[in-house]
């Protein structure tokens, strides 16, 4: 489950990170907050632009869109039933109201929209990128340092993880719902946690020792070409669209 | 459990934000450079544990240790849960960008909140009784009172969400029982093994 994620060469790959992660957040920040059809309508247009730009196979951003999509489910069970409002039909002795019905659809295109900009931004830059575009960025230093311990020891906690619940299961530890199952559970959640801060504190000390005072240096340098200029300019202007349809009453559509 | 993207109103998610950034930057000032391994440790161990599952009756639910964090961490547990949950809607998609804010708020101020009014109880000198027992209603309290934000998120995003947002809370119910249970369990055993890992809450 914990495999690195597949970068995909493309044009959205060779963009300056900075300028993924500002637009995406802009973009995510105002589909998020809008009320409107025509504006979703267009947001969703852009995601599409976006994602293909991206080289990313359907199938892997389908994939990666069902844990948004489980919630939005979810809310289909009750939304249409719930919200008041003109019923449209009865299902089951249910009245569903046609309000109901455009809530659900709403959060539905919304959720599915954003999550297809930020595939498109996890699947077209490497997670580290990230971290040093949020660095450059001015994102307080010990949050970047936070998410780079962070990101290294989910995978060598994964690692220990598995190594430990292997030897649980070679001792035959057959999970089942009673207290020394979860007793078991516990003392390996605490193993874990002792095991990685031992390799934390020497991992820390053999920084230290080469000389490690806080700062971060990335090898790959960050430079605005005239591609990201025009880029973030087209993004602009798409993002000021979207603005002036939600709040103002200006007929662009 | 984490509210995706496009769900919530724009009034909540500003709200969360808010209080988040707020509860940050208080983490953010208690922590020393020095201390960043081993708080990266234990957000990492955080979004490890949601993959483990543990089995109840037929079904089975994922570990949350929000109450373990903030029993450890205090105030410290805000970006340590922040930086998890960032990781896991990078890697994963769960939650998102515009919900970071209100998600983070919902794991980690009742942590913060459960670390505050058991601190007594899990001093170095309580007795093992007590500080089992306290150990055990910061991991129920904190799934808890976390299952009771995500409710109220929803419900104050609009009334037709109630039904919603109380299947939600209900949910919340059997993982509180196995939180509390193995919070308890696994301070113990991190006290008999490793003490000074919990001694942010011996100061």
């Amino acid at each position: 489950m914990l495999e690195t994620l597949p970068i995909y060469d493309s044009f959205l790959q060779r963009l300056d990170p900075r300028i993924k992660i500002i637009s995406i957040f802009i973009f995510s920040i105002l589909t998020a907050v809008s009320q409107k059809f025509n504006v979703l309508l267009l947001a969703f247009s852009i995601s599409l632009a976006v994602f293909f730009t991206a080289n990313i196979p359907i199938k892997e951003a389908i994939k990666r869109l069902i844990p948004v999509n489980t919630l939005v489910i979810f809310l289909w069970f009750f939304l249409p039933f719930t919200f008041k409002g003109n019923t449209v039909f009865t299902l089951f002795d249910l009245p569903v109201t046609l309000e109901g019905i455009l809530l659900a659809t709403m959060i539905t295109v919304k959720s599915n929209v954003i999550m297809l900009m930020l595939i498109a931004l996890t699947l077209s830059t490497p997670i580290v990128t990230i971290a040093h575009a949020m660095h450059e960025m001015k994102v307080p230093k010990k949050i970047v340092h936070l998410f780079f311990f962070t990101l290294r020891y989910i995978h060598v906690i994964h690692n220990e993880y598995i190594r430990l619940s292997n030897s649980m299961k070679i001792r035959s530890f057959k999970p089942k719902t009673n207290f020394h199952t979860y007793r078991t559970y516990a003392y390996m959640v605490g193993m874990l946690l002792i095991k990685s801060l031992e390799r934390a504190q020497r991992v820390h000390n053999a920084m230290r020792c080469r000389g490690f005072n806080g700062n971060l240096y990335s090898l790959s340098n960050f430079s605005i070409q005239k591609t990201d200029k025009i880029v973030m300019a087209i993004m602009m202007i798409l993002f000021l669209l979207l603005g002036i349809i939600e709040w103002t009453t200006i007929p662009l559509f | 459990m984490h509210i995706s993207e496009g769900v919530l109103s724009p009034a909540i998610l500003i709200g969360g934000t808010v209080l988040t950034t707020a509860g940050v930057a208080i983490g953010l000032k208690k922590l020393d450079q020095d201390e960043i391994p081993l708080i990266g440790i234990l957000s990492a161990a955080f979004f490890v544990a949601s993959l483990i599952h543990v089995p109840v009756g037929p079904a089975s639910v994922h570990l949350v240790l929000n109450g373990l964090l903030g029993l450890i961490l205090g105030w410290k547990a805000f970006p340590a849960i922040l930086v998890g949950l960032a990781l896991q809607a990078l890697l994963f998609q769960y939650g998102g960008i515009t919900t970071l804010g209100v998600n983070t708020l919902n794991m980690a101020l009742p942590a913060v909140i459960c670390y505050y009014i058991f601190r007594q109880g899990l001093g170095k000198n309580a007795k093992r009784s007590v500080f089992a027992l306290s150990a055990f209603f910061v991991g129920f309290l904190a799934v808890f009172f976390s299952g009771i934000l995500v409710g109220f998120s929803l419900y104050f995003t609009g009334e037709a969400f109630l039904p919603a947002a109380k299947i939600v809370v209900l949910a919340h119910v059997p993982v509180m029982l196995i939180e509390g249970i193995l919070t308890s369990a696994c301070a113990l055993f991190l006290r008999k093994v490793r003490p000074e890992l919990l001694e942010g809450i011996y100061v």
